[in-house]
């Protein structure tokens, strides 16, 4: 299943979760994105996203294969992107949650040990402010899911295979 | 010592300082004090950010050539963690001279490496670099271990003992003073190190063990570039390393608390912060020299094209001189002068790559998104005259609120986020609502507000009346997500050294219990 940008459709699985229907998505992509993700994919296998924060590529979506990097209990997740889990640590989350994350992939050199680096590319966060109706929608829906087991009941729903 | 009087191309800077010292079109690892080419033959461009052009090709390595670094490392290891410490200070010496000879073709490729001002790599980079190797010269020859006496027969010994070898993943944003920042404690204390640079900025580093390789037994200093994910990974989760160091962001910092966990190892983590510069409204009460340095200090956030950990990032200023102070601020701002970071009259130079350069327009965008109003500057700057494959930022300053994303995630970039306070209590809850806690600034003239809130901020530094100093022999690390341990101190040597005791009875009769 590929996830395109401004979607709604993921809501029913989060629903399963929630209890309650969450119309809004927090995390899209653009076709950029999708094109590195598709290459890194075939030269990877399955991948996950956690969103880094603090300083030099802080603010970086860092990509990795699936399984690598340890999703914490706090860690929220925040969706998929291109069939990709995507993560964001809790506290962190509790300063961006008014944000609607937008990755995206321009030329450069990537850092950290993110897997797009020697591609010539480098994954970009873009943001957009929820708008008011959003984000009341976000809040009746409640608390986005957190820890491994997030992507797991995600996957469920979904037929993808998140260990 | 010779300043550059006129700014030459990347190109042309490259040659002057070429006739100087060693200047090399590729460059392979430095291992086991030679050059050896990355197992895989591959090599990748490195580009400076002045112009964007090509300036070198970096070995891009792999894990067989990580590996190849720790046999050397571990070859050595014994012997270098034998030597005297005297004789260990002698080496730390003599790179510092070396460097001090040539400080301004070290600066000029820093320069050409970073996209950061001459002036900034020849007053503070380059030197501080010098001091460092001096400052864990003279640590290593003071440093005492301990005698307690136990009883009147028993005597407890502490000696301090290297780790060993020690694996060290630096960032792009003072690629040689991050280097010596870490490299200086380690091979002080008797360590043998891997160094991995940013692959960003490989080649000042480059430089230097050109420079100064041959002063340093082959195997204790060895430097492997390459990228984070093919050759930083297999560094920082080999169990060959006893201890591995990092700057950088949380992601990549847990991912290397994870990998170290699997081989249990200490770690050193340096990630970032997102600091607040205090400003109360004493400062303002004279228009003297006092405030002059102020201003100064709110314009910090422009240094190094704000890509300090320590950015001064945030300025919460007091509401009653708010309006008056921001009118002089900003005006100090606008006379921030840009352009090729070569010219020595440059104050604010290039962002270190396109991609960081995408960053920050991302978070002037998202600024503006969030509803903070735009001061100064709040786009790229173009600059023209050979520059335009360069990547420049204009000094932006935006007015906003606390909790703007603008205001509690690092952008690295020359972008102010501007707050006012009405009381002392409210300057500290906003100071302290962050997730990290790096640096901090406080300027008052009254010594008791200073005290107040240095020690009331949950932060690693904080400057007080000034800002931006890094001299060896203050603590520099941070509170909260900002990371573990101290840098830029004799304490750090605790971080590169076990402690070893030896507990000895001096009595020939039995315990007794048998």
């Amino acid at each position: 299943m590929e996830w395109k940008v401004g979607r709604v459709s993921d809501l029913p699985l989060l629903a399963l979760r929630t209890g309650i229907a969450m119309a809004v998505a927090r995390v899209s992509h653009t076709p950029a994105a999708a094109k590195l993700i598709e290459t890194l994919r075939a030269a990877n296998g399955d991948l996950l996203f956690h969103q880094s924060g603090g300083c030099c590529d802080g603010s970086a979506p860092m990509c990795y294969p699936l399984g690598e990097f340890k999703i914490g209990q706090r860690d929220v997740y925040l969706g998929e992107i291109a069939g990709c889990p995507i993560y964001i640590s809790g506290p962190q989350f509790q300063y961006w949650q008014h944000t609607h994350l937008i990755i995206d992939a321009v030329p450069g050199r990537g850092a950290g040990f993110s897997l797009e680096a020697p591609e010539g590319m480098r994954f970009l966060t873009r943001s957009r402010v929820f708008t008011e109706a959003e984000l009341d929608e976000l809040e009746r829906a409640g608390l986005p899911p957190r820890g491994p087991e997030a992507m797991a009941a995600v996957s469920l729903q979904t037929g993808h295979p998140h260990p | 010592m010779q300043l550059i009087v006129k700014t030459d191309t990347p190109a042309a800077a490259l040659e002057r300082v070429g006739a100087k010292i060693k200047i090399r079109n590729r460059y392979d690892n430095f291992i086991g004090g030679a050059w050896v080419p990355p197992a895989q033959g591959r090599y990748f461009e490195n580009r400076t950010p002045i112009s964007g052009e090509v300036v070198c090709e970096v070995a891009r390595s792999t894990a067989e050539d990580i590996e190849k670094a720790l046999d050397a490392a571990h070859a050595a290891a014994d012997a270098w963690g034998k030597t005297a410490p005297a004789d260990r200070a002698a080496v730390l010496f003599k790179i510092a001279d070396r460097m001090e000879a040539h400080l301004a073709e070290l600066a000029t490729v820093e320069t050409i490496d970073n996209g950061k001002p001459i002036r900034e790599t020849m007053a503070a980079d380059m030197p501080l670099a010098v001091d460092h190797f001096r400052y864990f010269a003279s640590c290593i020859r003071a440093q005492e271990g301990s005698i307690a006496e136990i009883d009147e027969t028993t005597v407890a010994y502490h000696f301090h003992e290297p780790l060993g070898v020690v694996g060290q993943i630096i960032p792009w944003n003072f690629p040689v003073l991050m280097a010596v920042w870490k490299i200086a404690p380690a091979i002080a204390a008797g360590n043998c190190v891997i160094l991995k640079p940013a692959e960003q900025t490989p080649m000042g580093i480059m430089v230097l063990m050109d420079l100064v390789g041959d002063l340093v037994p082959p195997g204790v200093l060895n430097v492997v570039n390459g990228f984070g994910v093919e050759a930083g990974k297999p560094l920082a989760s080999n169990p060959r390393i006893a201890k591995v160091a990092f700057t950088g962001e949380t992601t990549t910092g847990r991912l290397i608390m994870q990998y170290a966990a699997e081989n249990i190892i200490p770690v050193t983590l340096e990630l970032g912060g997102k600091s607040p510069n205090i400003f109360f409204a004493d400062v303002f009460n004279e228009d003297d020299t006092f405030f002059d340095k102020a201003l100064e200090g709110f314009t910090m956030f422009a240094l190094n094209q704000g890509e300090v950990c320590t950015c001064p990032s945030r300025a919460l200023v007091q509401e009653s001189i708010y309006d008056a102070f921001i009118e002089r601020a900003v005006h100090r701002v606008k006379k921030v002068v840009q352009g090729n970071p070569l010219n020595p009259q440059t104050m604010i130079g290039a962002q270190a790559s396109s991609d960081q350069l995408e960053k920050i327009l991302s978070y002037i965008d998202i600024g503006q998104g969030e509803g903070a109003k735009v001061l100064t500057g709040g786009k790229k700057a173009e600059l023209g005259s050979g520059l335009e494959g360069g990547y420049y930022v204009e000094p932006t300053v935006f007015e906003g609120h606390n909790k703007m994303r603008i205001f509690q995630e690092e952008i690295f970039g020359p972008v102010l986020a501007v707050a006012k306070f009405k009381t002392e209590d409210e300057a500290l809850s906003m100071a302290n609502d962050t997730l990290y806690g790096l640096g901090a600034g406080v300027w008052s003239r009254d010594a008791n507000t200073c005290y107040r809130m240095g020690r009331g901020i949950k932060a690693g530094r904080v400057w007080t009346n000034c800002y931006h100093l890094y001299p060896a022999h203050a603590a520099f690390g941070g509170y909260k997500q900002s990371g573990v341990g101290r840098e830029t101190h004799k304490m750090m040597l605790d971080h590169y050294q076990q402690t070893k005791n030896m507990l000895v009875s001096y009595s020939p009769k039995a315990l007794g219990f048998f």
